[in-house]
């Protein structure tokens, strides 16, 4: 099998204005969502209180929400998560709530409205395991369940926040360093260009959606951003040969080579990462939905971004021959008579 | 040229058996167990418990698999759910005779059921995060504020009795915030106080000022003995938590400092966190009074009299009974500090107490009042006292310096001044953070997660044996490797997985077939150049190996960015990302290429390889089979 059969160099860079305009609008967009409807962050980066709790019967939203709303917690979210029995609810920080309390105060009320009482049980797991939990009964059932609960503090939101935009500018430098010192600046500069450009991309998506941007979201976004960078690296290292290899070739036709011959490489590998992601989005449930969400799209501009968005770019930025050539000209300058055999 | 020297091999076989020797604990699974934790703060475990359990299952008739002490606790497991309960019912009567007090907490657990042989050389199964096993998690901030003003507080005690000893008058000590200052009326008494405390309070920065008439000096710590007390102020609650957190009888509690002032606290298992937060927020109450000697409460201490009017009945550690005054001479909030130490003349160990102006005021009187009596320490917990120490006064003490000698070890000080710190905790802690997730949940996102992993890893195999044929059949095993590696590696460091590091895993997978994609692309791409397989097979390999090495640096820098600033699910992600890629280096070159050299590196006249079609734009033959 062989999908790829190229019988000449495809002229990508003849339309690479096309591709940098098109590039551009999709960035200003996101940055018009970013901008205008902001990123939904999850209680990880805002403080907050969430609790995750399953009902034996289909719940009954509107009732939970009166239920909550009549605790005066300020303002609180309630959905379903995941299933029809499944229900998150989301309350804000507020300075006259003790948070500690929150998930006690709201859990005995959902229990009420469901006739039941919440009080402790003793218990032991199939498995051996002795359990002690907060449980609410009704009779002998168990309307509902506490099945997570998550309480952050407004100040460790603060500091994740922080921590997050230290980890992306340390991916940036730490990446631009590296390939301005194993290839040279322009590459270096166009690569990050390129990725940061899919990066703002995802996040807009995150704000058109308002999808919850969580801690592993980030985590995704960065990972991304080392990935899709590989992408850069290896149609740079392909630049490089070609320079070295087809000396009549312009840069034009060599970043044309470049990409061409990669191609097969990187659409097939990108699938192949995808179709992991997309295991992942289908039985991962929903704690890593967002996280394949935003990789998937990572995944895909991050094709398009670094093929036609980092090579164009360097193509600006005027990649010269004698860029690439200058460290290791010695070694293989063809007219230095003194060069030994080269094999 | 394709073959790989012997030595290379060896290290392919050491990793695969290495590999497969680690992963092994993962497939075990868990059997109940039985764990035996101390119940009280006076109570030190050790190993001769161990066997005191076996000798109660073995009356009992119970086969246990193993008894083991882990420094905290001794743990029992049994092979099934029946001998455990029974089990549990025979150690809980045997070292609790009464069970209203309880001396030991036995609580049911489940410990991995992988041979011991395994875990005889520390293979253990992978250690899994909250997210995956259900549990709570704390996360709480020292307010160390607090532990500066009881610092100042206990320094200004100290430079007061200080001056009293050289007879400088001074007109005031306070304490403000965390510095101390004092009032002079001259300027000599002013000099030599100030020469005094810099020489005996080194932990204080002096500054004089004028303030009216008066001459005033200004305290203020130094950044490194703040630093000190910050830091201890954190390990004395860390100690203090551990001791509380025994009695939930958790399996693998974590207690750990993170960052300069906070402290994590993980229970698996736990799910009542009204139970929880309850057992870390209670103080344990420590408490000094006089013990009463004389006939009758000799008596009454051997059980033959009644317990005379005002007086309680004690026992002492290790088990001598004191009848002791209700009337309370100091409490833990008087106690500064409590540390063990060496006499300075006789080298006994000691344990040494720093009181506070208050206490040390009360102390000398009572001391002085009570040459030759015995006075009793005691801690409270749950409502219940027991005797720490009941030490002879043999003169008066005053400086708020009080030293405790007399046939110690130097493990018994050191067990001693800690039982007299965990009385309160040295500085007061908020929950910041809170996350409780249920068992089931725990399970559930573990069968997510696996699925994930083992549906993405089938579908990249089945696309890389279609299109590359033999060499996808390679790269395909060279993945196996990378997650064999990889759940081998978590495994021997113990590193947390959590959901997110499940993903990390399936993401790592998905991006590590990228080296065999690049090498085998390269491959027929020189096959499409004309050259002879071997040569073909050679050049791929060498070619496309800068090229992984510098896409795996690129990802590589993210990871530890996440690593480096990451927290929590952050963390659990990059950990295993960063392994994850190391791992991938190894096996997608070096694995696969062992394979490679295995199956085609013996061939001389190789004629074609199996690595699917390799198309020519000027339609010539192939050189491989397809």
């Amino acid at each position: 099998m062989e999908f790829f059969r190229i019988r000449r160099d495809i002229p990508f860079m003849r339309h690479a204005l096309v591709f940098n305009i098109i590039s551009l609008v999709t960035f200003l967009a996101a940055v018009f969502f970013l901008v205008t409807r902001g990123l939904h962050f999850s209680i990880e980066f805002t403080g907050g209180t969430v609790a995750e709790v399953a009902y034996s019967q289909p719940a009954d939203i509107d009732k939970i929400r009166s239920t909550v709303e009549a605790l005066n917690l300020g303002d609180v979210q309630v959905q379903n998560f995941g299933s029809a029995h499944d229900v998150l609810i989301r309350v804000p920080v507020r300075a006259d709530v003790k948070q500690a309390e929150v998930v006690g105060r709201v859990f005995t009320a959902i229990c009420q409205a469901e006739s039941g009482t919440v009080g402790a049980k003793q218990f032991v797991s199939d498995k051996g395991e002795a359990i002690s939990k907060q449980v609410c009964e009704a009779g002998s059932a168990e309307p509902v369940t506490l099945q997570r609960s998550e309480v952050v503090g407004p100040q460790v939101g603060k500091e994740l926040a922080v921590d997050g935009l230290k980890a992306l500018a340390f991916v940036v430098i730490g990446i631009m360093i590296y390939l301005a010192f194993r290839f040279e600046w322009k590459f270096s500069v166009a690569a990050i260009v390129a990725n940061l450009h899919d990066v703002i991309i995802i996040l807009g998506f995150f704000a058109f959606f308002q999808w919850e941007f969580s801690l592993p979201v980030l985590a995704a976004v960065l990972a991304v951003l080392g990935y899709s960078v590989n992408e850069s690296v290896v149609i740079f290292d392909r630049i490089r040969e070609a320079f070295r290899k087809y000396r009549k070739m312009n840069t034009h036709e060599v970043i044309d080579h470049a990409i061409t011959s990669t191609m097969s490489r990187t659409i097939i590998t990108h699938g192949s990462t995808q179709m992991m992601v997309v295991s992942m989005l289908l039985f991962g449930g929903q704690t890593l939905h967002y996280f394949a969400l935003a990789l998937t799209i990572g995944i895909l501009f991050g094709i398009y971004s670094s093929v036609f968005v980092a090579a164009a770019i360097a193509m600006w930025l005027g990649v010269k021959r004698e860029d690439l050539m200058r460290s290791t000209a010695k070694e293989t300058d063809p007219d230095d008579p003194n060069a030994g055999a080269v094999v | 040229m394709n073959r790989y020297p012997w030595w290379k091999y060896a290290i392919l076989g050491i990793a695969l058996v290495v590999g497969l020797l680690y992963t092994l604990p993962n497939f075990f699974g868990e059997a109940p167990a039985v764990q035996v934790s101390s119940g009280k703060a006076t109570l030190k475990l050790d190993a001769s418990l161990a066997g005191r359990i076996e000798q109660i299952l073995a009356k009992a008739g119970l086969r246990s698999d193993f008894v083991q002490f882990d420094g905290n606790s001794v743990k029992a497991r049994f092979d099934d759910l029946d001998t455990q309960g029974r089990a549990k019912d025979a150690i809980s009567k045997a070292l609790n005779p009464d069970p209203s007090d309880p001396s030991y907490i036995v609580a049911l657990n489940l410990l991995p059921r992988s041979p011991h042989w395994l875990t005889a050389m520390h293979a253990l199964p992978m250690y899994l995060g909250l997210d995956l096993r259900g549990g709570v998690h704390f996360l709480m901030q020292v307010d160390m504020k607090s532990a500066l003003t009881k610092r100042a507080e206990s320094l200004s005690g100290d430079a007061r009795s200080l001056l009293r000893d050289k007879g400088l008058r001074h007109t005031g000590i306070t304490r403000d915030g965390d510095s101390v200052e004092i009032r002079f009326r001259d300027a000599e008494t002013t000099k030599s106080a100030l020469n005094v405390l810099t020489d005996q309070l080194p932990d204080l920065q002096w500054v004089q000022s004028t303030d009216g008439a008066e001459i005033k000096l200004t305290g203020t710590m130094k950044p490194a003995a703040a630093l000190r007390v910050q830091e201890t102020a954190v390990k004395q609650n860390i100690t203090t938590l551990h001791n509380r957190i025994n009695e939930l009888g958790v399996s693998e509690p974590v207690i750990q400092q993170q960052g300069p002032d906070r402290v994590v606290v993980q229970l698996p298992g736990v799910q009542d966190t009204a139970k929880a937060k309850d057992i870390i927020g209670r103080t344990a109450t420590l408490e000094v009074r006089m013990v009463d000697d004389s006939t009758e409460a000799l008596a009454a201490a051997a059980g033959t009299g009644p317990v005379p009017f005002g007086m309680e009945r004690f026992v002492e550690r290790g088990g001598s009974p004191l009848i002791v005054k209700r009337q309370v001479v100091l409490t833990g909030e008087n106690l500064t500090d409590a540390q063990p130490g060496f006499d300075s003349q006789t080298q006994e160990p000691t344990v040494n107490l720093t009181l506070d102006a208050k206490g040390a005021r009360v102390f000398k009187d009572v001391t002085r009042d009570n040459i030759g009596k015995r006075m009793a320490i005691l801690l409270f917990e749950k409502g219940k006292g027991e005797v720490v120490t009941a030490p002879v006064i043999r003169s008066e003490i005053g400086g708020g310096r009080v030293q405790i000698s007399g046939r110690m070890t130097t493990e018994q000080a050191n067990d001693e001044a800690l039982l007299l710190r965990a009385g309160s905790l040295a500085a007061p802690m908020e929950i910041i953070e809170e996350r409780t997730i249920g068992p089931s949940l725990g399970a559930e996102n573990i069968a997510k997660g696996f699925h994930s992993v083992i549906y993405g890893f089938a579908a990249i195999a089945v696309f890389m044996c279609l299109y590359y044929l033999l060499f996808g059949v390679f790269s395909t095993l060279a993945l196996a490797f990378n997650l064999l590696l990889l759940v081998a590696v978590l495994s021997m460091l113990q590193a947390t997985l959590t959901l997110p590091g499940i993903a990390a895993i399936a993401l790592t997978l998905g991006m590590a077939i990228d080296s065999n994609v690049l090498i085998n692309e390269r491959v027929r791409e020189e096959l499409r150049g004309g050259a002879s397989p071997q040569a073909a097979i050679s050049m791929g390999y060498e070619r496309a190996f800068a090229t992984i090495l510098d896409s795996n640096i690129t990802t590589l820098i993210a990871g530890i960015a996440l690593l480096a600033f990451g927290s929590g699910p952050v963390r659990g992600f990059a950990v295993v990302h960063c392994l994850g890629i190391l791992t991938s280096m190894f096996s997608s070159v070096m694995f696969s290429r062992g394979l490679v050299n295995l199956w085609y590196g013996r061939q001389k006249k190789l004629k074609s390889v199996a690595i699917g079609q390799v198309w020519r734009p000027d339609g010539g033959t192939p050189a491989a089979k397809v």
